[in-house]
């Protein structure tokens, strides 16, 4: 077994690198901006019509939002392990490790649909109240999001079995990952705020 | 096997986890009122902060990198808290 101070991973933390390629983190921060200012809209959107949104946000499924949000801190948490895997020459893991985390995008994806069904069956839309437009609107644009991460992790998982990532090169790993990981943080504000805070 | 980085991870998961239980259970619970909110905003606040520095691994990224995404937190938790103070009026 190898120590800690053994370990190449954590030989390479000494230096400070950031993980993955540049452009996605320039990309990433572009869609954080943009929701970023969709939550700050919400925010004052409420602000200005507390009762109608208080009154509409207890009809949302709270639990589902709460299942959903522990689908992708998990699918977060296997995606990371992915890729320390992979640093270590566990393909095997590495590849169980994404696999893991798209069953947990694919849950998150069923359990919102069947949300949207709820909400639809019971009649309610994007033109029912300003509450329904945020809520619609903001879970529908993350959701969009959830697929192309999903997409992206589907990428990793083709390129890590033709042998592209392991102790030589995660670089591509780290940069699909770190996309899979801000849908995972839009997420954590999003939830609180659509379906908790009041 | 498991670096000290893995464990890092792995805490970090478990107390995603306990925070997301815990916004859900203070809403289940019908707890209302300012400091209701302001925890729940606080609770996401750290959540989102293990996400970037252990799951997206900028605690060892250049400093700049890792306070552009500390700062859009606090600068989303900000303008959610002063909406949120505007509606207690």
């Amino acid at each position: 077994m190898m120590t800690d101070a053994l370990d190449p991973h954590a030989v390479a933390l000494s230096g400070r690198r950031l993980p993955g390629d540049l452009a996605i983190w320039i990309f990433i921060l572009a869609e954080m901006a943009a929701f970023a200012v969709f939550f700050a809209v919400y925010a004052f959107a409420r602000a200005r019509n507390v009762e109608l949104f208080d009154a509409a946000q207890l009809t949302l499924d709270r639990r589902a939002g709460m299942i959903n949000t522990l689908l992708l801190v998990t699918g977060g948490w296997f995606a990371a392990g992915a890729v320390h895997a992979a640093r270590a020459e566990r393909l095997a893991a590495a590849g169980r490790g994404l696999w893991l985390a798209l069953a947990c995008g694919a849950g998150f994806l069923a359990v919102k649909v069947l949300e949207y069904a709820d909400k639809f069956a019971a009649g309610l839309s994007m033109s029912t109240n300003t509450f329904y437009l945020f809520y619609f609107s903001l879970t529908f644009f993350h959701f969009l999001h959830v697929v192309l991460g999903m997409a992206i992790l589907g990428i990793l998982l083709g390129r890590l079995r033709q042998g592209a990532y392991g102790r030589h090169d995660v670089r591509g790993l780290e940069t699909g990952t770190a996309y899979w990981h801000m849908v995972d943080l839009l997420w954590i504000v999003l939830f609180p705020l659509v379906y908790v805070m009041r | 096997m498991n670096t000290l980085h893995e464990r890092r991870t792995t805490i970090a998961w478990g107390l995603l986890v306990l925070g997301t239980l815990v916004t859900w259970g203070m809403g289940a619970a019908g707890l209302t009122g300012p400091w209701v909110a302001v925890t729940i905003l606080a609770i996401a606040f750290v959540k989102g902060r293990l996400v970037i520095l252990d799951f997206m691994e900028l605690r060892q990224a250049p400093l700049v990198w890792r306070l552009v995404l500390e700062g859009w937190l606090i600068v989303v938790s900000a303008l959610i808290l002063l909406a949120y103070w505007m509606s207690l009026k």
